[in-house]
């Protein structure tokens, strides 16, 4: 437990590696002062959750158009994908489902009571550049569909 | 670019009244940004919610995370995860730029400016 290394600097990461490539301007990465906070308005046991996820439904290509995207959480896809994404693919990969989709065992968490009940649709994120795109265009589509689905709180996995 | 986008998500649906909580793996992006529920897994970008197949592990990672959830108080709640990942190669080797991959990245760059010269409007971010 103890001698626990550095977690890795990311955003520094991305900036050596970006400029080898020959982008010059370092990307300006999202920072507010201010954080909202919401406590939850009833018990999680009486809470209906929505996952969410940037993964895709298909095998999405880099030059393929992104959009909010959706699925069912009663009968689920099997695999999920992120080929076009970034993350740790010589370290590990996304066989399964599990590990970044955890909806067997929000499913369990539900039969326990944890949780009051999972949303009927879970939902795809597309990752941007622009951060306005992801504000002012997929959040509100987001924000939308979780109050269609009576969301209560969610839980938001990235790859 | 994940987690930026999963913390702008969040910060949204908070904003909007709807409680949130966010299970990942880069920690500088997401405390960057600034969300009400992290929950860090210090584990290579993929899997945040445990290792792949030991479901005991997620288990245990998901429910912190649902008790992240529920037991806030405050914004800018972390919950650090215990688990280390098998082996510490992964956190040097990741993005990692050397002489002999210089050549290669340069090449890609060029490639990517190149696509996305021809790429229809609303294509995302790695």
């Amino acid at each position: 437990m103890n001698n626990r290394p550095e977690p890795v600097q990311y955003m520094a990461r991305t900036r050596e590696y970006y400029a080898a490539q020959g982008f010059e301007r370092p990307y300006v990465w999202a920072s507010f002062d201010t954080v909202p906070f919401t406590p939850l308005a009833k018990p999680l046991s009486q809470s209906r959750l929505a996952l969410i996820t940037t993964s895709a439904t298909y095998d999405r290509q880099p030059t393929d158009a992104r959009r909010v995207d959706q699925g069912s959480t009663e009968h689920p896809p099997e695999r999920l994908f992120g080929n076009d994404l970034s993350w740790d693919k010589e370290a590990t990969h996304l066989d399964d489902r599990d590990s970044f989709f955890p909806i067997t065992h929000l499913r369990r968490a539900v039969d326990e009571g944890r949780i009051g009940a999972l949303a009927p649709r879970f939902f795809c994120v597309p990752t941007s550049y622009s951060q306005r795109q992801t504000i002012d265009d997929d959040a509100p589509q987001v924000i939308g569909m979780c109050r269609d689905d009576a969301v209560d709180v969610a839980l938001l996995v990235p790859l | 670019m994940c987690h930026q986008t999963v913390s702008l998500i969040a910060r949204e649906l908070e904003a909007a009244g709807i409680p949130t909580v966010i299970l990942g793996s880069a920690l500088d992006i997401v405390e960057h940004c600034g969300v009400p529920r992290f929950v860090f897994t210090d584990f290579p970008l993929g899997n945040p919610c445990g290792e792949p197949w030991n479901r005991d592990m997620q288990w245990d990672i998901v429910t912190t995370a649902l008790d992240a959830l529920a037991q806030a108080r405050e914004p800018r709640t972390r919950v650090d995860i215990p688990y280390r990942w098998q082996t510490d190669t992964w956190r040097t080797r990741y993005m990692e730029v050397t002489e002999a991959n210089r050549a290669s990245l340069q090449r890609k760059g060029l490639e990517r400016r190149a696509m996305r010269a021809s790429a229809r409007p609303r294509v995302g971010s790695d």
